[in-house]
């Protein structure tokens, strides 16, 4: 059997919007420069927040620990510079919440020598060791979700992990951010592999890889170690693929239960640039200071793919690349799930997969919602069969419960294609993110009382 | 750098671009080549009937919209489909107080007492064409051969006929090709209803123009083709099975897929997407019960034509075909219900 297969087969449904790629896909990945002041919240993941260790006025070295992490599902923060921790008080997130966070001013002459930690040899390390590893480094999915991923890796008892599944998909629009890193950084990407088979027990592992990357799936094919249990699958292209259940389904022709995970079915998915960060992170002991991001969209002059330290302020990040025009909209990921920014001044985060920048051109137009007509083109486009038109029906009716026990509210993970669709504008996904949310708050109240 | 101010939305940012108000405009552009073929066949009368039952639906829509306090939404171009549709299942002949009438009921029961466009249960143009074919038997059932000589200069008298005075037809009246068959047994030749060369409706005489007109709907991704396949392949298929048992009193298949207004019933009316399934297995059940009862009305029924009760039935069942008949959710192993 080959290394590199090129499959036919993808998952149900899906939609397929312009890709928007090729201002980034080839431009090799820069280290960005560093702002005047990192801001850095504690709030960078999903769980509990960090915990702040350091004062204010304290001196800190790129790499030392900033924030331990507070739970299990939880995890620490690394500085990204030298420098002195200048403030510590609330800065703003992409959800316009504020949260407690760091001031950081890098010293201006500094050799930004980053500290390390205790090194993590692959070969000798246990699988628990391998997963605190992966906690220490302050390691999220770097896809967008920002899942701690020893969480995410640790294999619950009773189920067992057959197969290693690597994201390389990378789906949305404009993003680039997976393709370079598989271009650039085959040898962290193997040695990722080698943790993360280790710490799943998975006897191999596949990539999945969509067409419009052929380049990087060749090139990754060519630097398999030979003793490394690795192939790579390249899908057609077609959004949401990036997302697990249907990379599972295109790869593995199999489904994964509702309301079950992927280890369900023996798989556990990983993105492959968070697999490249444990491969670079791990051996030396090293948190995450840095991360690939794509900032691009046709409102940004110099558009790339940009190593840049996690904290760098997203105004300084766009002084820097150029903007021409006036901003209108930003989004922080992709252009189909991302989130729309309403202010400039919050921070790259390691969920932070891209940067799209549109100018008052670029914005959706005609936002007029007409009633629906009934076209069936959601209930074509949804990759896990819901009725996007009944669930929107029942949604303006407040029908939720009928919306959860009667038509899988739950099971939709807000892909957006339904909404990308709609010839009449009607705004589904948000819709079912509230409908989604009021359910939960319902049952959360109903456990209470 | 920073615009005006920042625009937030909720994701996704991206959007298809088709919108409603594109299919709509769309399915117009596809009936105007339908709504020229039956002004060259049938002249002036046909101008005026389609005209003025445009003219009635849109008009009715604006007033009643103004009427209830909303936003006009005549310039969705729904109003102008239904009018459109609604006329071209006329006869050429059919005095134009009763088109404006049959508009008006097109409009305000069928379409706005539901709650507007998205929310009609029957599809408009039908409910309008049902009023009229109980209020006014005989005027429906006359009709007027086509290509007549003095077509584009003279106006048929019944067309003028006054409100509730009893309409006076041309002496020129000839029977459909489906009303010849079911009362005389005499069976037009397929050619010729492909062309249009019968008499009938203004709109369901030429079979190809309707055809051609729906395959650019379809290729714009537009109309749902297996709502058409399914409606003309059980028509096709029962009325085959039914000439070959006894080819003395069943007609041809081809006599049945071309005569009468299947053709546009299939091709525009039953494909309206307001009034069918949702899902592509619920739009086949949905084209092929449509299909039988067209046959079955046809056949054994009292009316030479069934295409429009078969289609307004066909309405009436799409919810509960929607209901019985939904996908199966990812990840789950029986069928939702």
């Amino acid at each position: 059997m080959g290394l590199i297969s090129f499959s036919k087969r993808t998952f149900k449904h899906g939609v397929h919007p312009p890709e928007n790629k090729q201002g980034t896909a080839g431009s090799a990945i820069r280290q960005f420069a560093f702002a005047p002041e990192i801001i850095l919240p504690v709030v960078q993941h999903l769980g509990a927040p960090s915990e702040i260790v350091v004062r204010e006025k304290q001196e800190v070295v790129r790499g030392q620990l900033l924030a331990k992490a507070s739970g299990y599902v939880s995890v620490p923060l690394h500085s990204p510079v030298s420098g002195v921790v200048h403030k510590i008080g609330n800065v703003p997130i992409l959800s316009g919440k504020m949260v407690p966070g760091l001031h950081i001013r890098p010293f201006p002459a500094s050799g930004q020598e980053a500290i390390e930690g205790e090194p993590i040899d692959v070969e000798s390390a246990t699988a628990e060791e391998i997963l605190q590893g992966i906690q220490d480094a302050g390691i999220v999915g770097l896809g967008g979700a920002a899942f701690p991923t020893h969480v995410k890796l640790k294999v619950p008892d009773g189920k067992e992990c057959k197969t290693l599944m690597l994201n390389g998909i990378e789906c949305e629009p404009f993003l680039t951010t997976d393709h370079r890193v598989m271009l650039e950084q085959e040898s962290d990407i193997m040695l990722g592999i080698r943790y993360l088979m280790k710490a799943t027990g998975a006897p191999k592992a596949i990539i999945g890889i969509e067409a419009n990357k052929k380049d990087a799936a060749i090139h990754l094919s060519k630097h398999i170690p030979k003793d490394l249990p690795v192939t790579i699958q390249v899908v057609p292209v077609k959004y949401p693929q990036g997302s697990e259940k249907m990379l599972i389904t295109s790869v593995l022709g199999i489904e994964v239960p509702s309301g079950g995970l992927p280890i369900d079915v023996g798989v556990v998915v990983i993105n492959i640039a968070t697999a490249a960060e444990i491969g670079r992170l791990l051996p030396y002991g090293r948190g995450i200071q840095e991360r690939v991001i794509t900032i691009t969209g046709p409102g940004v002059i110099d558009k790339g793919n940009y190593l840049m330290p996690v904290g760098t302020p997203l105004r300084f990040a766009l002084e820097k690349v150029g903007i021409k025009g006036s901003i209108r909209e930003v989004y922080m990921g992709g252009p189909m799930m991302g989130m729309a920014v309403s202010n400039l001044d919050i921070s790259i985060t390691k969920g932070t997969s891209g940067v799209v920048v549109f100018t008052e051109k670029d914005v959706k137009q005609n936002q007029k919602i007409f009633p629906c007509i009934n076209c069936g083109a959601c209930v074509d486009a949804c990759p896990i069969f819901l009725n996007p038109s009944k669930l929107g029906i029942l949604a303006k009716a407040e029908a939720y419960d009928e919306m959860e026990a009667q038509h899988h509210l739950m099971d939709c993970f807000e892909c957006g294609s339904c909404s990308y669709v709609c010839p009449s504008n009607i705004p589904l996904v948000q819709q079912f993110r509230l409908s989604k949310g009021i359910v939960r708050k319902r049952k959360a109240s109903q456990k209470v009382a | 750098m920073e615009g005006k101010v920042l625009h937030i939305s909720t994701s996704p940012h991206l959007v298809k671009g088709t919108s409603t108000v594109d299919i709509m405009r769309n399915v117009v552009y596809a009936l105007l080549p339908v709504a020229a073929y039956a002004i060259f066949a049938f002249g002036i009368n046909a101008l005026l009937v389609l005209t003025a039952a445009v003219a009635s639906c849109v008009i009715t829509e604006h007033v009643l919209c103004k009427w209830s306090g909303k936003e006009t939404t005549i310039s969705d171009w729904s109003a102008v489909i239904t009018g459109l549709l609604f006329g071209l299942t006329l006869p050429p002949s059919f005095p134009l107080w009763m088109v404006v009438l049959g508009g008006m009921v097109s409009i305000a029961l069928g379409k706005f007492v539901f709650g507007g466009l998205g929310y009609n249960v029957f599809n408009p143009a039908l409910v309008g064409r049902a009023f009229l074919q109980a209020a006014f038997p005989v005027a429906i059932t006359t009709w007027t051969e086509p290509f007549a000589i003095s077509r584009f200069s003279t106006v048929g008298s019944s067309l003028m006929a006054l409100p509730f005075m009893e309409p006076v037809f041309d002496a020129m009246s000839g029977a459909t090709p489906l009303s010849a068959w079911k009362f005389d047994k005499v069976a037009v030749e397929t050619q010729d209803l492909a062309l249009g060369l019968v008499s009938g409706s203004t709109g369901e005489t030429s079979a190809i123009v309707i055809l051609l007109a729906g395959l650019y709907l379809i290729g714009r991704k537009m109309m749902n083709w297996r709502i058409p396949v399914a409606i003309l392949a059980t028509v096709f298929t029962l009325s085959f099975v039914l000439n070959f048992l006894n080819p003395e009193s069943y007609p041809t298949p081809l006599f049945m897929l071309f005569s009468g207004g299947l053709m546009l019933g299939a091709v525009f009316m039953a494909t309206d997407m307001v009034g069918s399934p949702i899902t592509s297995l619920g739009v086949v059940i949905y084209g092929t019960v449509i299909g039988l009862l067209v046959v079955v009305i046809r056949i054994w029924g009292g009316l030479p034509e069934g295409v429009m009760y078969a289609i307004l039935i066909g309405n009436a069942i799409a919810p509960q075909i929607d209901r019985v008949i939904q996908h199966r959710v990812y990840g789950t192993k029986k069928i939702a219900s």
